[in-house]
């Protein structure tokens, strides 16, 4: 099967920018784009650089950006991604300064894995053989670990591209590894941690990193798991859970949302005045600011019946 | 130059346990590893890792599963050593952190694995060793472990055959570095590459066993290589034992599960070797799916059970095979996975013998562990969910021993000038050939496949012999290899004509080590010496190299303490 690879080149030793260049493979049936850029490199082009190194998509090695979206190189076959246009696309990895053509710099992204404390901090005394802990409570954490760090879903981030100091979400999905295992005895200090500034309340929800990951890692999923974890610890006192206690109370007494008081709430008084004063006037100009007096909606009691049947 | 008391070289599993063994006892070490410590192959392992942790499980059990898994070729001293102190490491890797799945009252579970009388393999669905290795890179962040990431080690230096430093080349920038240091321990993993195909991944390729074997050391055993009974035939892949554990079928073109014909008792899961050799008969007979394939059935399994503890394995066949294993059986064959063999170690983890007498050759200051090194307890097999366990209780082992090594003598002198020129005017020398020369990956494929063509799952005189000269012949022609990328910064072009370099050795004392034995054992069945003899060769065959440069081959004996050898059967 003859394959035609379009591949970022640029070596900052020689080259002023960044260019491409084009290549044709020929692969087997359940060729991978990773088989294409070694076939290149063993044979045509050996200035071609780039990492690689289980070729079964558990190491982490090889992710980088393919049509345009961040994916393992060994795990995405040719034949997935034909219908994706006649000729490949290959760019190194997003939100991460270029070694040599494929290779990007992670230290930023280990950095952030550190600032997490990704490790187990136990507490109390060592039990005498192995901790005695349910099955389910360490396949939840499973999830988590299937991550393998190839940095597909940072790459991705778009709350990254606007705001270098997110931890983003790879470190984010190794603290949910922490924060939930119950061998740990640091939980609430962790999530303190991961409320402040940069944590999990600056996701934006934007879903890309679920797309990009290629274990099912789902990391915004962890992200909203540390969210929930963080409320129900009584971690209320942040932007992010103001903001969902606000939106809830709202609703459930008034049926509606009261988004002066959502503003209010989740940016405290009188903060809320100077930091929101511009958005306001931005949106009373185009006539799309909400009504200063809220209304609730008639039926707002059934609502509240519906929230205390939940419970919440 | 930089100074560390002791350098651990290789971050995989074998040697982040031996650093972070070195760094407890108090030593200022430092890991250098060619890939980022996650991206080592130990990450591949999917199966599980070994050890008598269940009740009515003896370590005395586990230890005579491995002697007879080894068709007893293991040393038995240092069987008894991993499997007596196996439980201990995996109960403090499961405080460290690693998940393990659990039984219903919440102990580490296990399954089934072949070669074991008893279920022991403990595991992590089929990510094992991703998971350890994870949890063992966590360990040593909260350590605040030296790491140098990314530096390719080229040399080892000695003074006065003592190990005094080694020369590393830092991928991203280019720039040479000088390590000076009391005690190394190697834990640079297997040799995967030197085979096509081969379950490994591609920065396995056996530079640790060239570097030592240049520096002095002994390699043993290294006839045997094994080959796992299931890998894919597009990429060599692995697909777990733990498939097998958890109950898959083999099946052969007629639906026949032949193995009750081969192993009646164990069936799938008798020993590896056993296994292998039974499918490549199937082939031979005519029974083969897709011309040398037989069929690994998990349709009866159930969705659940692959789905939670198989998920990799049902991704690998969606992905590598276009198959799906709840609905149809899928084609696998054996291939290149392991060597048992490696640099000759005691269970310290010394290359050299510590008594003075000179059994065998070493070189001081040197310790080995994992894949790498053979402490010899795989001997002619390894039995699977063996060798997770050998990296982590002889990691720790010469990780101590190192730090205890560091601590007895001085500094040896290192020379930085001449060690930055050697290794500059080897790649000035590879850098002045015409850029379209020989492709380093052109011989390497050559390498391969005739390794995979004469020292295989079945072997005989003349294939080997052939297999032999081709690599001498290779060897020859290494000077003609060229690259073109000639620039400094990650480049990998050069990388692969330095470790073919490495490889080409290593091929070349598998290739002697296999010719002289004359006899069928573990893994080395010849067609010509069908039988086990161990009248005559019930010995290790060690190559070392000889005061004039030649590889040259000896024999070392085989330690024995409880079990003697019997008629292996399964
Ligand atoms: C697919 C697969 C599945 C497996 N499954 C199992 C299993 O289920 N159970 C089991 O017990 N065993 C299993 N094994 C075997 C086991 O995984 C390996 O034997 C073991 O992990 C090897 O660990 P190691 O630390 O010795 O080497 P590795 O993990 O390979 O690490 C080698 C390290 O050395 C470094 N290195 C190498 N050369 C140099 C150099 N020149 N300079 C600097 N650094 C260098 C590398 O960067 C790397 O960090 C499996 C093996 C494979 C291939
Ligand atoms: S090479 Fe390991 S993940 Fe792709």
């Amino acid at each position: 099967m003859s394959t035609k690879l379009d591949v970022y080149r640029f070596d900052p030793e020689t080259d002023q920018d960044p260019s491409r260049k084009q290549y044709e493979v020929d692969l087997p049936e359940y060729g991978t784009v990773l088989e294409g850029l070694l076939e290149v490199r063993d044979a045509q082009d050996g200035t071609l650089s780039m990492r690689c190194s289980c070729r079964s998509a558990i190491c982490g090695s090889c992710s980088m950006k393919i049509n345009g979206q961040s994916r393992l190189a060994c795990k995405t076959l040719i034949s997935q991604i034909e219908h994706e246009g006649e000729t490949i696309t290959v760019d190194p990895m997003g939100n991460m300064p270029v070694i040599k053509d494929l290779v990007v710099d992670m230290d930023s992204f280990w950095d952030k894995m550190k600032t997490v404390g990704p490790y187990l901090k136990p507490e109390g005394p060592e039990p005498e053989r192995e901790n005695l802990v349910s099955n389910d409570s360490m396949m939840r954490l499973a999830v988590a670990m299937n991550c393998i760090m190839c940095g597909a879903c940072v790459s991705d981030c778009t709350v990254l591209e606007v705001d270098k100091s997110f931890l983003g979400p790879a470190a984010l999905a190794k603290a949910f590894r922490f924060a939930a295992d119950p061998r740990d005895g640091h939980t609430e200090e962790r999530l303190k941690s991961y409320v402040e500034p940069s944590g999990i309340w600056d996701c934006t929800r934007c879903n890309m990193c679920v797309q990009a990951c290629p274990k099912d890692v789902e990391p915004m999923e962890r992200i909203m798991d540390m969210r929930v974890m963080a409320i129900e610890s009584g971690l209320t006192d942040s932007r992010g859970a103001r903001h969902v206690e606000g939106f809830s109370n709202s609703v459930k007494h008034s049926g509606l949302l009261d988004e002066f008081a959502l503003a209010r709430k989740t940016f405290g008084f009188p903060k809320w005045g100077f930091e929101l004063a511009p958005f306001g006037i931005r949106r009373l100009l185009r006539r799309r600011l909400p009504p200063i007096i809220h209304k609730g909606i008639s039926t707002a009691k059934r609502v509240t019946r519906i929230f205390e049947r939940l419970g919440v | 130059m930089r100074q560390h008391d002791v350098i651990v070289i290789g971050g995989g599993l074998a040697g982040m346990r031996a650093a972070q063994q070195a760094q407890a006892m108090g030593a200022d070490v430092a890991m250098i590893s060619k890939i980022f410590p996650t991206r080592s192959h130990s990450a591949a392992a999917q199966g599980g890792i070994n050890a008598a942790v269940g009740v009515g499980d003896s370590w005395e059990d586990h230890a005579y599963d491995t002697v007879k898994g080894s068709d007893y070729l293991g040393d038995q001293d240092a069987i008894e050593v991993l499997c007596e102190e196996g439980p201990a490491d995996i109960i403090a890797l499961e405080r460290m952190g690693v998940i393990f799945n659990r039984n219903g009252e919440g102990q580490i579970d296990m399954r089934a694995f072949g070669g074991a009388t008893n279920v022991r393999t403990c595991y992590v669905a089929d990510q094992t060793g991703q998971v350890i290795l994870h949890v063992m890179w966590e360990q040593l962040l909260k350590s605040g472990l030296t790491v140098y990431s990314e530096r390719f080690v080229t040399e080892l230096l000695q003074e006065d055959g003592r190990i005094s430093g080694c020369v590393a080349l830092e991928i991203p920038t280019g720039r040479i570095e000088i390590f000076q240091t009391r005690a190394i321990v190697l834990a640079t993993g297997g040799i995967g590459q030197v085979y096509y195909p081969t379950t490994n991944g591609l920065a396995v390729t056996g530079d640790g066993l060239a570097l030592a074997y240049r520096a002095g050391a002994s390699l043993m055993d290294m006839e045997m290589i094994q080959h796992h009974p299931t890998t894919l035939k597009a990429n060599g892949v692995l697909i777990t034992e733990g498939a097998r554990g958890e109950g898959a079928y083999l099946l052969n073109s007629v639906g026949e599960r032949f193995m009750e014909n081969y192993a009646p008792n164990m069936k799938e899961l008798a020993s590896r070797d056993v296994v292998s050799r039974a499918e490549t008969m199937e082939v031979r007979a005519g029974r083969a799916v897709d011309g040398d394939c037989v069929l690994l059935d998990l349709r009866h399994l159930g969705r659940d059970l692959v789905m939670t503890k198989l998920t990799q394995i049902f991704e690998l066949a969606r992905d590598y095979a276009g198959t799906n294993v709840l609905e149809e059986p899928l084609p696998i064959r054996p291939g290149h996975h392991y060597i048992m063999g490696g640099i000759k170690t005691d269970v310290d983890g010394r290359t050299w013998d510590p008594s003075g007498q000179g059994r065998w050759k070493g070189a001081e200051g040197l310790f080995a562990a994992g894949e790498t090194a053979n402490v010899s307890v795989h001997g002619g097999n390894r039995l699977g969910g063996n060798s997770l366990l050998d990296t982590v209780v002889f990691g720790r082992r010469s990780g101590a021993g190192a730090v205890e090594y560091a601590r007895s003598v001085g500094w040896a002198s290192v020379n930085e000038n001449a060690a930055i020129n050697g290794l500059e005017s080897r790649i000035k020398d590879i850098f002045s050939r015409p850029s379209d020369g020989l492709r380093a990956a052109t011989l390497r494929r050559q390498m391969g496949t005739a390794m995979n063509d004469g020292i295989a799952v079945f072997r005989n005189e003349e294939g080997m012999q052939k297999t032999l000269a081709t690599i001498r012949a290779i060897k020859e022609r290494l000077p003609e290899v060229s690259v073109h990328n000639k620039g400094r910064l990650f480049n990998t072009d050069l990388l692969s004509v330095l470790e073919l370099d490495y490889m080409l050795d290593v091929a070349e004392s598998v290739g002697m080590g296999a010719v002289t034995r004359k006899e069928s054992r573990g893994a080395h069945a010849r067609e010509d010496f069908p039988d086990r003899n161990d009248e005559d060769w019930l010995k290790h065959i060690v190559v070392a190299r000889s005061e004039d440069g030649q590889a040259e081959v000896g024999f070392l004996p085989v330690t024995m303490t409880k079990w003697e050898p019997i008629a292996r059967t399964y």
